[in-house]
C-alpha cells in the first residue's frame, strides 16, 4: 500500500492539470465544491454523487452513554451524524487496487 | 442534491467558465479522491471529512440460501469519516 496522504492541495493541482486554470482559481473551486457538498447537508439533504457515492444525514436519538473511565452515567443529546455510503464502482476499484498480490 | 445539480451551482457562480469545463472540474475532484483510494492513499480534507482505505480480514461467510460454508478473502474497503468542523455545523454549532 502506498500510504501517502492527500490533501486539497493535490485536488487543486489536478483540477489545474485538468482544465489549465490557475492553481489560485482551481484550489478556490475545490473549495466551492466541499462548501456546496457541505451547504446541503447542513440543510439536510442527501449528496448523491454517481460513481462515487452517497453522503446522508442521519438522526441520532438520545441515549444514556457512560464514562468509560468513572463508569458515570452521561447523557447524550440527539444529533445528526454523517454517513458516506461508497459506490459499488468505487468499491469495486478499492477493492482491485488494493487486492495483496 | 446530485452530481448534475452541484456542476449546476458551480457553473451559475463562474460565469466565465464553460459548462464543459466545470463538469471536468467536479468529475476530476471525484475522480482523484477514487485513484488515490484506489492505489491505497488517504484523502484528508480539514473540516469537511478523510477518505481512508480499510482492510477487511478474510473470513468464513456462509451462502444464506444453502447453509454452505464459503471462503470469503480478506479484501479492503473505502471508509469516510466526517470532519470535525462539518459535524459542528450538522448540529448547529
Amino acid at each position: 500500500m502506498a500510504d501517502k496522504t492527500l490533501t486539497r492541495m493535490d485536488l487543486s493541482e489536478a483540477v489545474h492539470l485538468a482544465v489549465g486554470l490557475s492553481r489560485n482559481e482551481s484550489a478556490d473551486l475545490v473549495e466551492s465544491v466541499l462548501q456546496h457538498v457541505s451547504d446541503a447537508l447542513v440543510r439536510g439533504e442527501q449528496v448523491k454523487i454517481s460513481s462515487f457515492g452517497t453522503f446522508s444525514v442521519r438522526e441520532k436519538a438520545a441515549r444514556v452513554g457512560r464514562n468509560p473511565k468513572t463508569g458515570e452515567e452521561v447523557p447524550i443529546h440527539p444529533r445528526r451524524v454523517l454517513t458516506f455510503r461508497s459506490s459499488h464502482l468505487m468499491k469495486d476499484r478499492v477493492a482491485a487496487g488494493n487486492r495483496a498480490d | 442534491m446530485i452530481r448534475s445539480e452541484l456542476i449546476q451551482k458551480i457553473a451559475d457562480e463562474n460565469p466565465h467558465l464553460y459548462q464543459r469545463d466545470v463538469e471536468k472540474i467536479v468529475n476530476t475532484i471525484f475522480e482523484e479522491i477514487t485513484d488515490a483510494l484506489a492505489s491505497g492513499n488517504r484523502v484528508e480534507l480539514r473540516g469537511f471529512g478523510a477518505f481512508s482505505v480499510k482492510k477487511r480480514d478474510g473470513r468464513v461467510g456462509r451462502n444464506p440460501r444453502t447453509g454452505e460454508s464459503v471462503e470469503v478473502e480478506e479484501k479492503h474497503v473505502p471508509f469516510f469519516k466526517t470532519g470535525k468542523l462539518l459535524r459542528d455545523r450538522l448540529n448547529g454549532k
